[in-house]
């Protein structure tokens, strides 16, 4: 369970989180949406201790994350955000390893071995275990990356925007991964996203951000609603039912 | 980011190889500085090369390590502590003090008072400016150097304005002291030095995993567990007693870090720090060792080799800067 309460951040004048309190409880897939500068990459780093904010209090499973260890927070809850450059040249092998650095802290023992085998599977990169991250496409390399985070093996998994750069059938193929890491492994999967549509058929809880408060939070169902939508977006969004889900129609 | 280096897909083997050849050469350059050229009394000579072989081996290993670790933390390969203004601070301090307390009052004191008082100062300086700046921005590295840059020139027009009104006959002892000599080491201070290089280093091969964690960057690596803040400040409390301890044995070296630990990361093909650390004090020992002793020797030159590895090392930054070896 994340509590979050009274949570602030600003950066120079703009208030970029505004006084959010919100629980997110154990379980299940969580979507976080908005419109651009909504705050909800900022909440989610917040969430992740990689930003702290300037007043409030964010808990995971009850451990305060402005006052946990860093390495007692990094084997329950994992972060991918959306921008990962860096000089070193390593291989999706090397990189995938690096997963496991909270459990065996750089000596890797059989069971690592096999989370890593396991996380290199589950995102059908085993054909590339040995290239180096330089020489695969946008989507391989983002792919890599959350076979990381899948590989650190937390109870909470938060990714920044993970369909980023990906295509069509891999960002589908990234939802079931993702559908199928709550389901299967029983984690809680907290993922921004920018397409509704996506929120609205893989996920069970949708929290929607609009100017640094939360605008809604509740199911796909009920956020899916032409006056809702409207109302988080500025914009009219047609909302049709195929096939059970809801989609919402905004390009025209 | 092309490096246009073949790497061996087999992964451990190539380290391993180029660690062991270059450990060979190192002594190799050893055994060549202490015995080429020498004639008469060889119980005078070799205890006359082993101390300057000490000194210049610390000194390697200081600068090696401090570029390496400062590289990792800024991740960036063209940056040296030197960007950092540390040697800046170093002439900054020895002109204050020749400027303070006259050449002859500075070169009659005890050198270890000297050499403890400078890097002391050093220290300090560098910390309490780093933690200043560190808890002013949280941690942002790129505020950080570019800080580090402008006090650097701070430093640096002090020490000319310092300089500007100095006597003459003083201002030539000082530009004596602001001259790498790798020749001419301070022997009183090898003890202390050894002492101080000796732990930092193991420090830094205790830190070798999260290292590795901590170039992936800030967030991936709080992500996976870094105390990052308190790292980063370890580290540079590391870098500034290196810089310290090198700049107090030879001078100030600008280009020499940057040399070898690129040479390292091209050589190796591997990033992993528990071969980029030893794989760079290594080369710089060999660079340093070989380097004196054919200057020395067989050309019969003194001073040059400070001059001559500015001006390579000076090259091989500008190569970097057009292969684009910072992104």
């Amino acid at each position: 369970m994340i509590e979050i309460s009274h949570i602030s951040k600003s950066y120079g004048a703009s208030r970029v989180v505004d006084d959010v309190s919100l629980t997110i409880e154990a379980g299940g897939l969580t979507a976080i949406v908005g419109p651009n500068g909504a705050g909800k990459s900022t909440l989610l780093s917040m969430i992740a201790r990689l930003t702290s904010p300037d007043s409030g209090r964010i808990a995971v499973d009850g451990l305060d994350v402005a006052t946990t260890k860093s390495d007692v927070l990094a084997r329950r809850l994992a972060i991918l955000k959306q921008d990962n450059q860096f000089a070193a040249r390593l291989t999706v092998r090397d990189l995938v390893a690096f997963g496991r650095f909270p459990h065996s802290k750089g000596r890797l023992t059989s069971e690592d071995r096999r989370h890593i085998d396991e996380a290199i599977g589950w995102l059908e990169l085993g054909e590339f275990g040995n290239r180096f991250l330089d020489e695969l496409s946008g989507g391989q390399r983002q792919r890599a990356f959350v076979a990381m985070v899948l590989c650190q093996d937390t109870d909470y998994l938060l990714l920044d925007e993970p369909l980023n750069s990906l295509d069509m059938k891999h960002s589908s193929a990234m939802m079931k991964l993702l559908r199928r890491a709550a389901d299967e492994l029983g984690k809680t999967v907290l993922v921004v996203l920018h397409d509704i549509n996506y929120a609205s058929v893989y996920s069970d809880r949708i929290l929607a951000m609009r100017g640094g408060r939360v605008a809604f939070h509740g199911s796909p169902k009920d956020l899916m609603q032409p006056e809702i939508l409207a109302d988080i977006y500025s914009m009219t969004i047609k909302v049709h039912a195929i096939e059970g889900h809801r989609f919402g129609i905004y390009h025209v | 980011m092309a490096d246009g280096i073949t790497v061996s897909r087999t992964g451990l083997s190539r380290p391993a190889v180029v660690l062991a050849l270059l450990a060979c050469t190192a002594v190799l350059s050893a055994a060549l500085f202490m015995t080429i050229g020498a004639r008469g009394d060889w119980g005078f000579v070799l205890a006359f090369r082993a101390t300057k072989l000490a000194g210049m081996a610390l000194v390697a290993i200081a600068i090696a390590v401090s570029t390496v670790l400062f590289q990792t933390l800024t991740q960036n390969r063209i940056l040296s502590p030197a960007i950092m203004g540390f040697d800046s601070l170093y002439v900054a301090i020895q002109t204050a003090l020749v400027f303070l307390l006259g050449s002859r009052q500075l070169t009659s004191f005890d050198p270890r008072l000297r050499f403890l008082f400078e890097a002391v100062t050093m220290v300090l300086v560098a910390l309490l400016l780093f933690r200043w700046l560190l808890a002013r921005h949280s941690g942002n590295i790129h505020v950080l150097v570019l800080s580090g840059v402008v006090f650097g020139v701070m430093f640096r027009s002090l020490a000319s304005m310092l300089q500007r009104v100095l006597d003459p006959n003083e201002f030539s002892v000082l530009q004596d002291l602001l001259f790498a000599h790798f020749n001419s080491i301070e022997t009183e201070l090898l003890g202390a030095s050894a002492i101080v290089v000796a732990v930092v280093s193991v420090a830094a091969w205790r830190m070798v995993h999260a290292l590795d964690v901590l170039a992936l960057g800030r967030d991936t690596a709080i992500g996976l567990g870094i105390e990052h803040k308190r790292m980063a400040n370890t580290l540079l409390l590391m870098i500034a007693v290196l810089v310290s301890v090198s700049a107090a044995l030879v001078g100030p070296v600008t280009f020499f870090g940057l040399l070898v630990a690129n040479l390292a990361y091209g050589l190796l093909g591997s990033q992993k720090h528990a071969h980029t650390l030893p794989a760079a004090a290594l080369i710089a020992v060999i660079a340093l060792t070989a380097g004196q002793a054919v200057l020395e020797h067989v050309f019969g030159m003194d001073t040059a080799l400070s001059i001559i590895i500015e001006f390579v090392g000076g090259i091989v930054f500008i190569l970097l800067l057009l292969r684009g070896a910072y992104r």
